[in-house]
């Protein structure tokens, strides 16, 4: 094994690691703000690329361009999400963290059912675009263009949220995370805070949805998978950090890469879970965790 | 200015307050006195909107029943709580400039300069985090965050709660000059003595009723007032 077959490897690694990132970016933002486990997040990943390779599909229009129409339309579908289901679980007297548990469980269910009863259950994929089965020569490492673009987005879309955290709004949403009581005080409606923190969390798993079908297969169940490295992502990370997401993210990424190189590839997924395991042991509140 | 006619509200299952009955008139600083447990945060919470109450709670001629509790603060009402429930891991600036948040135009941020020349010590502390402070600053920056939604009623529960008593001078020498500039103040505390004198009126709570009220100047001279149900 040579020095630069490590390099590609590591380059892939990081590369999906940054996609990994943004899906878990939007789970933990829900999280962080309302200390709900979304789990049809991986569900809304499905949505996105779903919505990319249609419109591809229809129109020809290059999934690049799909970007921003696609991350508007998951914004307004978290908002409305937060509004037709979350607020309503939010509001009942008993077993409040179950009642979230279900409907968001529910969701996921209604939405993979809706998606193979529209799409059928065979793979699908977006075999054309600006990106499709080109590469570039770094120095003898081959990068697929469509990973390198996600991963350059991903980090467009980290940076976006980062500064949206330093807005007066970043600052009402963690002011609402710390006391969602007490921010009536001050005359914010936690109501329309929460809606947009799903928005959000629901457009930046938009954004990594569009940047993944240029490269990844698309089919009713793809959310589970990438739901699940969300999941241990957040863990990881620590739960409600934006930072601990992307570190993790990119950890796991390369981990993932790195035992399918040196070990097995069937097994890759066995690293990224003695890593969550290890997380769970030894320091659950997570790498940057502040709950 | 604010109205309260039979107000009852429940508070963990059990009736913190029946029946009550109360009015403060514009620039007037009104006091809340009774021992712990006698409905007091409650009635607070009632008319913050925090708690679900019959009875009429009006402001300025408005019902504030059934308006979500960000509303009624948008309408001037503004509440310092008990326990202060500020944003523990931001900075005291940010804590101050949220204050102004649901505000809008060129002067939202007015206020800071009201704030600074009240508690000067807040300024030293513009970029510290909320929870680095001690318990008396603490409480400036939670009357500091209230002001900063430019209220015309302010209501305090509790100030001199877990503070070292010589700062507690001078939080209750602020609600004095908060009032001069013509917000209207409704105050709770437990120190009889302290609040009954930059009161004008007071109420004494019982069990969630209220079973005294008059001039601040009457309620302290009466004896029989301190002994019965201040239990002093």
């Amino acid at each position: 094994m040579t020095l630069t077959f490590l390099l590609q490897v590591a380059v892939g690694g990081l590369l999906m690691g940054l996609i990994y990132a943004l899906v878990a970016a939007g789970l933990s933002l829900i999280f962080g703000l309302m200390d709900v486990v979304n789990f049809a997040h991986g569900e809304l990943l499905m949505l996105a690329m779903y919505a990319t390779f249609v419109v591809w599909l229809a129109t020809g229009l290059d999934p690049l361009l799909l970007l921003i129409p696609v991350a508007l339309a998951l914004f307004a579908l978290g908002v409305a999400i937060y509004h037709l289901l979350m607020a309503r679980a939010l509001s009942v007297q008993f077993n409040r963290g179950m009642v979230q548990i279900f409907v968001t469980f529910g969701l996921a269910i209604f939405l993979r059912g809706a998606a193979q009863f529209t799409f059928g259950s065979d793979f699908k994929s977006v075999s054309t675009s600006l990106l499709a089965n080109r590469t570039i020569d770094m120095g003898g490492i081959f990068v697929p263009l469509p990973q390198l673009a996600a991963g350059l987005v991903s980090l467009l879309a980290f940076a976006g949220l980062f500064a949206i955290g330093r807005t007066e709004f970043g600052r009402a949403l963690e002011a609402t995370r710390e006391d969602r009581e007490a921010v009536a005080l001050i005359g914010i409606d936690r109501d329309r805070i929460f809606a947009l923190g799903w928005g959000l969390g629901a457009a930046a798993v938009g954004i990594a949805g569009v940047m993944l079908a240029t490269f990844y297969y698309v089919s009713p169940n793809v959310g589970a998978t990438f739901a699940l490295i969300a999941y241990v992502t957040v863990a990881l990370g620590g739960f409600g950090s934006l930072f601990g997401a992307l570190v993790a993210g990119l950890l796991i990424g390369e981990v993932e890469a790195l035992t399918a190189l040196l070990i097995e590839p069937s097994l890759k997924q066995v690293g990224m879970f003695v890593i969550y395991l290890a997380v769970l042991m030894f320091r659950p509140r997570g790498l940057f965790g502040t709950l | 200015m604010l109205r309260l006619d039979g107000v009852s509200a429940s508070y963990r299952g059990l009736l913190a307050l029946q029946g009550v009955s109360l009015e403060v008139a514009r620039g007037e600083v009104v006091a809340v006195v009774g021992a712990n447990g006698a409905g007091k945060t409650t009635l607070l919470k009632s008319i913050a909107g925090q708690v679900a109450t019959e009875g009429s709670i009006e402001f300025e001629g408005r019902s504030l029943r059934r308006l979500p509790a960000h509303r009624i603060t948008r309408l001037g009402v503004s509440m310092v709580p008990e326990g202060r429930r500020l944003f523990p891991r931001l900075s005291v600036e940010d804590n101050l400039r949220l204050g102004a948040y649901a505000k809008r135009g060129v002067n939202r941020f007015k206020p800071f300069e009201l704030v600074f020349s009240l508690f000067p010590r807040l300024q030293e502390r513009l970029p510290q985090r909320a929870e680095t402070l001690s318990g008396g600053e603490q409480q400036m920056l939670a009357i500091g965050r209230a002001l900063m939604t430019q209220p015309r009623f302010l209501m305090l529960d509790e100030p001199s709660q877990g503070i070292m008593p010589r700062l507690v001078d001078d939080i209750l020498a602020a609600v004095t000059r908060i009032r001069a500039l013509g917000v209207t103040v409704l105050l709770v505390e437990q120190r009889l003595v302290e609040a009954l004198a930059i009161a004008d009126r007071a109420y004494v709570l019982q069990t969630g009723r209220i079973v005294l009220s008059g001039p601040a100047a009457d309620i302290a001279a009466d004896d029989t007032v301190r002994r019965a149900y201040l239990g002093m």
